[in-house]
């Protein structure tokens, strides 16, 4: 029976270049001698280390625990020594540093022990989900969302389709073909896996029909199982999860729900494949596959890479670099991101480093103004307009922009990549959610500043109506001493005089010793200025954040006027 | 190595302004190589004419707004605009007709609001309906088809007319203009005859639409069908225009075909053709939503027919662009298309 199948709305064809790394199988990436391993590579809260400086790990060992639900935790890749754990730079857009723990490998590869689960089938799904978020498996198609979470069923809404996503509709990448055609039988077991932790009633694995052989090597896997193998035709972008689920199910999944609410899963085939060797195998994430591709690497290929490897180590190993590279991107050419440094390790989410060259890159034309032809709506997925949120971005209107739903945007980059006037849209809506966000932020932060101010007021006022209570009370006291003592004195009076010099004294020293607090106050002040010392890192960070959008903003602004697109 | 880090996509489709406007462009050569041989080398005077100020006036503009000139001059608008002014102009209209057009349609209809992307109406149809309210007389001086005329000019002859206004000798301006037919199924209904008497006297009506006539509208037509096919224009405006057009007109023919012109006249005479598929597309002046392109065509198709059937001017298609252009940005306001995964827009 042949599966009916969907169409999503837009989308582009752009020139794939996904043959160029596929002529040779899947090569062990070299053992590099140090691992750099972020704690953050995933969606939530960074991993917290588990382990010290100078402790020796064994591979597979977890080095850092998950911190919250939303997280996931961190494995040796290999045996070796913790030889720091400090900041170094990261592959993330803002090119910033982040807390990483550098291992020191010895060679010995010398595996902790594995606790395979190998009759998964009569576990509890959850004792399931709990060993799969411990081996640290996240969406490994590039989003990056701990596994475990898109595991766990509401109750109520039974899982109807578990779709596993070997779309990889991104021109160049090539690491989920390779991995359909060599380890069909691991993502089919991880497939089993998810769907026994899900309870779903049918799971589909989409391929791209530009993947013949993909779809050959998994259909051949899959022969006698109940597991359907769907070739999908070529367009981008049709792996983005909703795309996908439209494709698939005809389902077209609300804005704000996840798509577990209308009952359907999608999990990348390499995350199926991790499952399976997390539970099966009893081996945590700890290493993927990724290609290497582009104009300016002189072999194109996949490695399978130990995580934390440097992309120059990978870079090396494929021959080097030209000389004439422009950008290396972190992913593919619609939604990667350009690398600032080389030396950036590989994480669970890199599944491409593509190099490309000023020729292959050069846009064909300069930034034109918007025509409004309405190519980019015509390529949208989303069925936004993309040239009403430019406009709105580019006026700084951004209630407008939230008006013409910009949230949205799944940042596919087909508007750009139509777009005659070469306008780099994205960039315009990604300028404006942070501005939004940053907003957001502010506006929070200012009402918790009215509701400090107003609780301050409340609680001056009541002191100092307390205030004039003691005083009345006191001033009633003093009255009645004063009185008391006028009697007393009148009465020593009589009985001769007394010195008056004891209490002089006494005042004396009172205002020594308050000149001296208040100096002694003066010098400390001095020393410290209160708000720029002692900052906790996430101020720090928020601090360079706010720095890194500023100068993004004065860039954009700049661009905006140096362009040739200026309103008169 | 100095690496750079733009932000994605890092890729670009292969699209350029230029090849838009380019295929805009070749899309009009076969309606003015049927215009040429249909009624003489005057078009193509016209066509150098407005290509030579357009591109004139788009330098000077381009160069006082202090934009790159060479970037702009080369991105193909002002051509596509000097061709749709030439396309509507009387191919034997004095020199300074298709000048003054197209110098006021790029200078003050297009680089006034901002250039290349600013304009709220289009430049073309602004500068036609300019001259045609400035100069009626030497706007509706048309010529008569070559078929239809007793006599005919030499290129020499032709530019003598064009430059210096002078015809030969013993000729006289009536032996070579005649009217149009909209123009003169206009006159024929005033003065009270029916539809097929008035066609049945006069020799300029052709199989579709009017001698001649009928063929530019034909090339027009495949250019057109051509632009659809390269995705330059979408359907839309065209199919909206045209079955509005035609829709009507097949009604009030069927009510009273003595007193109303059929669809077929009403589609393949005056500018409906180049309307619907050349200008009323024109995207930085029309609606850009798809629903919105509907409404924006239709509205051109019947404000075209009213103008044509009971207003004032025998053709109305410059009209109806400008007065639907008006509309636009208040059409894509309210078709916003549904967002994906949102209830409604």
């Amino acid at each position: 029976m042949i599966r009916q199948l969907f169409k999503f709305k837009g989308g582009i064809h752009p020139p794939m270049h996904k043959k160029e790394s596929t002529h040779i199988p899947i090569q062990q990436a070299d053992l590099p001698n140090t691992l750099t391993l972020p704690l953050h590579q995933h969606i939530g809260e960074s991993a917290e280390p588990l382990v010290g400086v100078g402790d020796r790990v064994l591979k597979g060992q977890k080095i850092a625990k998950a911190n919250g639900y939303v997280s996931a935790p961190v494995h040796a890749p290999s045996s070796g020594t913790v030889v720091a754990i400090e900041e170094r730079p990261i592959p993330h857009p803002s090119g910033l540093d982040d807390l990483c723990i550098i291992l020191e490998t010895d060679g010995q590869e010398e595996w902790a022990e594995k606790n395979p689960l190998p009759d998964y089938k009569t576990l509890d799904a959850s004792k399931l989900r709990n060993a799969i978020r411990s081996a640290g498996i996240v969406g490994l198609g590039g989003a990056g969302f701990p596994t475990a979470i898109k595991l766990n069923p509401t109750a109520g809404k039974p899982v109807d389709t578990l779709i596993v996503n070997g779309v990889e509709c991104e021109p160049y990448i090539s690491c989920d073909d390779m991995l359909m055609r060599e380890r069909a039988d691991q993502i089919l077991a991880g497939a089993k896996i998810m769907c026994h932790a899900l309870q779903a009633k049918t799971c589909v694995i989409a391929i791209e029909d530009n993947k013949p052989e993909a779809i050959e090597a998994m259909r051949a896997a899959a022969t006698g199982c109940d597991i359907e193998i769907v070739p999908v035709p070529t367009r981008y972008p049709q792996g983005g999860e909703k795309q996908l689920i439209q494709v698939i199910t005809g389902k077209e999944c609300p804005s704000d729900d996840l798509p577990i609410q209308i009952g359907v899963v999608v999990h990348n085939i390499g995350t199926a494949a991790a499952v399976h060797r997390a539970i099966e195998l009893g081996e945590p994430l700890i290493s993927r596959v990724v290609t290497v591709t582009g104009d300016g690497i002189a072999q194109r290929q996949n490695y399978e890479v130990l995580l934390g490897t440097s992309v120059n180590t990978l870079l090396d190993q494929s021959g080097g670099t030209t000389n004439n590279v422009e950008r290396i991107i972190m992913g593919g050419p619609m939604m990667g991101f350009a690398l600032r440094f080389e030396n950036v390790p590989i994480v669970k989410t890199s599944n491409c480093i593509l190099v490309t060259t000023k020729e292959n890159i050069d846009p064909p034309s300069h930034v034109m103004p918007c025509i409004r032809c309405g190519a980019c709506a015509d390529a949208c997925p989303v069925s936004l307009l993309p040239q009403q949120l430019y406009w709105f971005s580019k006026a700084k209107e951004f209630e407008r922009a939230q008006d013409h739903n910009l949230f949205d945007c799944i940042e596919c980059g087909c508007c750009a990549y139509v777009c005659p006037s070469n306008i780099p849209l994205v960039h315009y809506y990604r300028y404006s959610k942070t501005e939004i966000w940053s907003q957001e932020r502010d506006k929070e932060k200012a009402e918790q500043a009215k509701m400090r101010h107003d609780n301050r007021q409340a609680r001056l006022d009541r002191e100092k109506a307390e205030k004039a209570a003691r005083a009345a009370k006191k001033r009633a006291a003093l009255k009645a001493a004063e009185e008391k003592k006028k009697a007393e004195a009148a009465k020593q009076a009589e009985a001769g005089e007394t010195s008056s010099a004891d209490t002089s004294t006494t005042k004396q020293d009172e205002i020594q010793a308050a000149i001296a607090r208040a100096k002694a106050k003066k010098a400390q002040s001095k020393a410290a200025p209160k708000n720029t010392v002692e900052l906790t890192e996430a101020q720090k960070k928020q601090i360079s954040e706010a720095k890194e959008r500023r100068k993004k903003i004065d860039e954009l602004a700049n661009a905006g006027t140096t362009d040739t697109d200026k309103a008169p | 190595m100095h690496l750079l880090t733009p932000s994605s996509p890092h890729f670009h489709g292969p699209d350029t302004v230029t090849k838009v406007m380019m295929r805009v462009v070749y899309a009009l050569i076969p309606a003015f190589i049927a215009y040429t041989l249909l009624f003489g080398p005057g078009v193509i005077i016209n066509v150098l004419l407005t290509c030579i100020t357009a591109l004139s006036c788009e330098a000077l503009m381009l160069k006082m707004r202090g934009r790159p000139v060479a970037t702009f001059l080369s991105d193909g608008s002002a051509l596509v605009t000097a061709l749709l002014i030439a396309i509507a102009l009387p191919p034997l209209a004095p020199w300074w007709i298709p000048v003054i057009g197209t110098a006021f349609g790029i200078i003050f209809a297009k680089h006034i609001f901002g250039g290349l992307g600013y304009n709220p109406f289009n430049p073309a149809m602004v500068s036609y309906v300019m001259l045609l309210i400035s100069f009626p007389l030497e706007m509706t001086a048309w010529p008569a088809p070559l078929e239809l005329r007793e006599e005919l000019l030499t290129l020499g002859q032709t530019l003598g007319l064009v430059f210096s206004g002078t015809l030969p000798h013993a000729m006289q301006m009536d032996a070579i203009t005649m009217a149009t037919p909209l123009d003169s199924l206009k006159t024929q209904l005033g003065l009270g005859q029916g539809v097929s008497e008035a066609v049945a006297a006069h020799p300029i009506y052709g199989m579709l639409g009017g001698v001649g006539w009928e063929w530019i509208n034909v090339a027009l037509l495949a250019g057109g069908l051509w632009l659809i096919f390269k995705n330059v224009i979408s359907w839309h405006v065209p199919v909206a225009m045209l079955a509005t057009l035609g829709g009507l007109a097949l009604v009030f023919n069927i009510i009273d075909p003595e007193r109303y012109a059929s669809p077929l006249f009403h589609i393949f005479t005056g500018g409906a053709i180049l309307g619907a598929f050349f200008i009323a597309t024109d995207p930085v002046s029309g609606a850009t939503t798809l629903k919105g392109r509907l409404i924006f065509g239709a509205g051109v198709g019947l404000i075209t027919y009213i103008i044509r059937t009971w207003g004032g001017y025998p053709d109305a298609v410059a009209y109806a662009v400008l007065l639907m252009n008006m509309t636009a940005p208040t059409i894509d306001y309210y078709t916003r298309p549904r967002v994906f995964g949102h209830e409604k827009a």
